[in-house]
């Protein structure tokens, strides 16, 4: 079959690789009917995350049809139009059993360098490195999906794939960052970044009741896209102060809950950009974290910051002052997509919850690697390329 | 030009990952160097009842299959079931220890991977396969020069981190 595979810094390749198979009786093999460009694809590209090695196949956003399943497989069967999650779960282990599906504790067979690196183990993750277990990504024609009966949802009729394909990962993700990190109706909610995690975590906040969300960004095309489509207030962090815009815009209080949606790779200003850069570049583990000092500072005193956006190494200057005499809640999580998917596959099929928007372009998998450019560099006001294998 | 600046930079690394090794040497205790460490129990946590994980004092496979000292206590919460092991033959000293280590074969590690298995296979009913490496050796670069360094550090780590 056709995958797209890693081969290193900045290099993908579409190559020939074997078909998937079954390899543990509740497998599912998926036919990938789309599957998604992620930011945290381009940490992957960029060589910041450890243990990809060349051949890996990437992409862990993704939506398809299954047409084969193993022998313990319950809840499924060939022909099911099925949304997966892009994180694995065994769904009875201590942590599934609790909801914080991103900690399974049976689904990565390669924990060995995140316990080494961070004292424990995530659940494994669709084409996301070796220490997220080495599974293969779904971009590709095929996919193995473990635990199928716990990781693969049903679509609803009538929602069309470029809806659903985005419950995988991007919604479930941002609904995360407003429902663990508390919004209640009448917040005050500020989220840094417009890519489609940033949107999904706006919208969230306002379907859980938020008063005011206000979303923070630097592409015109991205910060429009979200007033239009989310509804959320916008600002350009390369045209005002944030700090004090938000101070401005929430009678002096700062939001009530901060939402990073950025990542290791943000975007400084100045020399800091320069230095933070210089840091990080050879792979030392060193990330940059603008968004993240700058919800930390802009949060109220007592409020709370959910960091969604991927980091796996370590940052300096991070504002722990502010946190500890503010009072703050500071939490993050990959994310446990399997206790929301449900649920966002319902609210898209009754129109509560629009993503289509996000896939704003559409190509075949042999354009994988040209489409990741487009992605990388937001040429064309690319927020996600999707990626249809019969195409 | 670029492949000298490659060099240094790695070079600079692999400096900066020894004098940290080094230096935390003194730290504390190391299986290298205290004999208690080496004798420390490795455990899981199940999440299931004890009568479960030894149903009529039999225990489960692949644990039985080795040479082990066991222990099996209620964790505390509704965190199920601790489970506790350690090898019971000596373990392997100074050189001998390091090469049973660089080829999977020190005792520890297998004790710590049947661990791993007995919880899976308990929790789930299997022990979940890893997608097949396709992974290959290539010339061009790949990774950036210190991730490169760290990716050689962990893969030599003495793999008992927690399980």
């Amino acid at each position: 079959m056709k995958a797209v595979c890693w081969q290193g810094v900045g290099e993908l390749t579409v190559e020939r690789v074997p078909d998937p198979g079954i390899l543990n009786g509740q497998d599912a093999i998926v036919k990938v009917l789309a599957t998604t460009t992620c930011g945290s694809d381009l940490h992957l590209l960029g060589g910041y995350v450890s243990s990809m090695r060349a051949g890996d196949v990437i992409g862990h956003e993704f939506l398809g049809e299954i047409v084969e399943t193993g022998p313990d497989v319950r809840r499924h069967r060939p022909g099911d139009r099925v949304v997966v999650c892009s994180i694995i779960g065994c769904g009875r282990c201590w942590a599934c059993r609790h909801d914080l599906w991103s900690l399974c504790e049976n689904s990565n067979p390669t924990p060995d360098l995140a316990e080494t690196v961070w004292g424990g183990a995530t659940a494994g993750v669709f084409g996301f490195s070796h220490m997220m277990g080495g599974f293969h990504g779904s971009h590709a024609e095929f996919i193995r999906v473990p635990f199928a009966d716990h990781n693969a949802f049903p679509v609803p009729e009538g929602v069309e794939d470029t809806s659903a394909l985005f419950t995988s990962d991007a919604a479930p993700t941002g609904w995360m960052g407003a429902d663990l990190g508390g919004v209640k109706p009448g917040d005050v909610v500020a989220v840094w970044g417009c890519g489609a995690v940033g949107q999904m975590a706006a919208r969230a906040a306002m379907l859980l009741g938020a008063d005011q969300v206000i979303s923070i960004d630097r592409f015109p095309e991205r910060l429009a896209m979200t007033a239009r489509h989310v509804g959320a207030e916008v600002v350009d962090y390369t045209a005002t102060d944030v700090l004090a815009e938000l101070r401005e815009r929430t009678g002096g209080r700062g939001p009530d809950v901060c939402i990073e949606a950025v990542g290791m790779e943000a975007h400084g200003v100045g020399p800091d950009h320069l230095y933070e850069q210089a840091k990080q570049r050879p792979g030392t583990g060193q990330e940059r974290p603008f968004a993240l000092q700058e919800a930390i500072l802009a949060c109220r005193p007592g409020g709370s910051v959910f960091i969604l956006g991927v980091f796996a190494g370590a940052v300096d200057r991070f504002p722990l002052g502010a946190m500890m005499n503010k009072g703050l809640t500071v939490r993050g999580a990959q994310q446990h997509g399997h206790r929301y998917i449900p649920m966002l596959l319902d609210r898209v099929a009754r129109g509560e919850l629009v993503t289509s928007h996000l896939a704003t372009h559409i190509m075949p998998l042999d354009e994988a690697p040209a489409g990741y450019d487009m992605f990388r560099d937001k040429k064309d006001g690319c927020v996600r390329v999707v990626f249809r294998p019969d195409m | 030009m670029k492949r000298v600046v490659i060099g240094v930079v790695s070079l600079a690394g692999t400096g900066v990952v020894v004098a940290r090794w080094l230096a935390s040497r003194h730290r504390g205790p190391s299986p290298v160097r205290d004999p208690r460490e080496r004798h420390r129990w490795m455990a899981v946590t199940i999440y299931c009842r004890p009568d479960d994980v030894a149903p009529d004092g039999r225990l489960p496979r692949p644990l039985a299959d080795l040479d082990v000292e066991v222990r099996i206590e209620k964790a505390p919460g509704d965190r199920g079931t601790e489970l506790y092991a350690r090898p019971r033959m000596p373990m392997p000293m100074g050189r001998a220890a390091v090469l049973a280590r660089l080829r999977g074969e020190h005792p520890r590690e297998q004790v710590r991977t049947a661990l791993r298995q007995v919880k899976s296979l308990i929790e789930t009913g299997e022990v979940l396969h890893p997608d097949p490496d396709l992974s290959r050796p290539r010339p061009a670069r790949i990774g950036r020069p210190m991730a490169k360094v760290v990716d050689m550090a962990l893969a030599r780590s003495a793999g008992e981190e927690r399980l």
